[in-house]
């Protein structure tokens, strides 16, 4: 997973954990279920429109609210390759590296200009991220959250 | 350094630590609630068989109890079977109540102590001097697997509260919305607050725990009062006489940033729809019509809030077109607040109760607002949707105008009363 490509798929500031994943849905258990819900509960066509392999961009406090891991579970089950925020909320941030999703903060990303529907490659490694005309640097994840997200998560460091 | 870096520092075994740094500590209670069978899930997953600290570790069903579909029921059947075959004995099962006030009561929370649980309002347990934060399924299997958790050593934000006392009808929860609409809702992301001042001093205990409750709904990752004699009389209710680790914070520890408040120039305040720092006073959003009050959870259901609602609807009714849902955080709760005639008086007035638990707040069961309905709440959160329909509206207020509001229908000022 050395490098992504997907599009873009743009949200606000403080996007809560109930707008990621309502909470009518949190007695579902199986994670393929839990991945038909995600966004649903600020853009209830999000997973007729999503396309796997796309990238959230959000404003600041991302996954704010609820510990629920669900936020997490449908965003990676729904085939959101990453999620580049201003800044996010302590619990999701944690819970989506267990997971491993990919969370990028990204202070000023307003300057990277990315709007919705664009199509970007990103060098998560690299801390690069390409727009068809630009090209901008952001601060990489480490080297050891790098690894353990391309082994599927924290679970990877147990099954030995 | 901070107290609560002290704690940090002697549950990972390490004589100091420093802002930033990443330990890992001993947790020495952790609690998982029934919107979690994930966690089962994923120790499973992880390669666990045995839980590490099966007497460190607690299940409460309080999301979903009792359980509202067959297939909450089959999450409570497996967790029951998880911690009977894992020898956890402390299982707080349906009506026990919110899992933050139920460990409380059992006398489980100890000052000093670092208490893990997979719920975003555990800060709550700071208004006691403990190190409570929240985390999803899968730190919580790792805590169950290995009986410790990596922590970064946070920032500390200072809030100091003065003046009072505070005028009439306000409560902990309008001075906590106050702050949040004043400070927004991702001021102390990854942060520790802490709340102090003389007008925390002379604050009852239980509105305490508002303040560190809701600290969550500005980021926070943990929430800290030091303790005093205030703090120690409650805990002897509780059965707890000694800390688990005596700390507390150096003169010359240099907080991240300090915010001061005076507390007798707050008036009752609300959250409007949407977000939690919508701050508006109430007297500015008077008279807007409600279909439905609830007053509960583990930010305003303890006796304190229901003895408030009580003193102002004796002898009233709650107004023809408007529900009043009144759900205890816990059994003790409920017990002492029948005991003190609180409960009767509220259903004479018209209100419904339902099981010590969540209740609503999480839009789970008990009270869903429908498409159009305006909702008041003493609970923590109105993100659209929170507590039913997208197309409802949520205002977060304290139980004296949820009580207020009751007899008028409307969203009304209690300090008129």
């Amino acid at each position: 997973m050395k490098t992504l490509k997907g599009k873009i798929y743009s949200f606000g500031n403080n996007i809560d954990t109930d707008q990621i994943y309502p909470g009518r849905y949190l007695e579902l258990t199986d994670h393929k279920d839990i991945g038909t819900h995600a966004m649903e509960g600020v853009d209830p066509d999000f997973s007729r429109r999503f396309e796997r392999g796309g990238v959230i961009v959000a404003g600041s406090n991302f996954g704010c609210g609820s510990s629920r891991e669900h936020a997490a579970i449908t965003l990676k089950n729904a085939g959101v390759a990453a999620v580049f925020a201003k800044s996010f909320a302590r619990i999701f941030y944690r819970n989506c590296i267990n997971l491993g999703l990919p969370l990028i903060m990204v202070p000023d990303l307003d300057s990277f200009g990315l709007s919705e529907g664009k199509e970007i490659e990103v060098d998560l490694a690299a801390g690069i991220l390409k727009t068809e005309d630009r090209v901008h640097k952001f601060l990489p994840l480490s080297e050891d959250i790098l690894a353990l997200i391309e082994n599927g998560g924290v679970f990877s460091l147990y099954r030995k | 350094m901070h107290a609560i870096e002290k704690i940090l520092a002697r549950a990972a075994g390490k004589k100091s630590v420093s802002t930033g740094e990443i330990v890992t500590a001993g947790v020495d209670v952790a609690e998982v609630n029934d919107l979690y069978l994930q966690v089962v899930t994923s120790f499973y997953q992880l390669g666990g068989t045995k839980v590490k600290k099966p007497e460190a570790t607690t299940f409460v069903f309080d999301h979903y109890a009792p359980a509202p579909t067959i297939k909450a029921a089959d999450n409570h059947r497996a967790m029951r079977e998880f911690c009977a075959a894992q020898g956890i004995d402390k299982l707080f099962d349906v009506g026990r109540g919110v899992c933050h006030q139920v460990l409380i009561e059992d006398g489980l929370v100890a000052p000093g102590a670092i208490v893990v649980e997979t719920d975003s309002h555990t800060t709550t347990l700071g208004a006691l001097g403990v190190f409570g934060t929240g985390v999803g399924a899968t730190d919580m299997a790792l805590i169950l697997l290995n009986g410790s958790l990596w922590f970064r050593v946070p920032e500390v934000m200072k809030i100091v509260l003065e003046g009072g006392p505070p005028g009439a009808g306000v409560m902990a929860k309008d001075i906590i919305l106050h702050i949040i609409g004043d400070l927004k809702q991702d001021a102390a992301i990854y942060k520790c607050v802490e709340f102090t001042g003389p007008a925390v001093a002379a604050m009852p205990v239980e509105e305490r725990f508002v303040l560190c409750n809701m600290s969550v709904e500005m980021g926070a990752k943990t929430a800290y009062i030091q303790p005093d004699a205030k703090t120690w009389e409650f805990l002897a209710t509780m059965g707890v006489g000694k800390a688990l680790r005596e700390v507390d914070t150096d003169p010359d520890y240099v907080y991240a940033s300090i915010h001061r408040y005076d507390v007798s120039a707050i008036r009752p305040s609300a959250a409007t729809p949407g977000s939690v720092d919508n701050l508006a006073e109430v007297r500015s959003v008077q008279g807007v019509h409600v279909d439905q009050i609830f007053i509960g959870t583990c930010t305003g259901g303890r006796l304190n809030d229901l003895a408030t609602a009580a003193r102002i609807l004796k002898g009233k009714k709650v107004a023809k077109g408007t529900r009043l849902v009144v759900i205890p955080a816990s059994d003790k709760v409920m017990q002492d607040a029948m005991a003190a005639g609180h409960v009767q008086t509220l259903m004479r007035a018209g209100a419904v109760f339902s099981t010590p638990g969540c209740g609503p707040c999480l839009g789970a069961h008990e009270g869903i607002l429908a498409a159009g309905e305006v909702g008041l709440t003493t609970s923590s959160r109105n993100f659209p949707g929170r507590m039913g329909s997208t197309e409802s509206r949520l205002y977060v207020v304290s139980p004296a105008t949820a009580a207020a509001s009751a007899i008028s229908g409307t969203i009304s000022d209690p300090a008129k009363l």
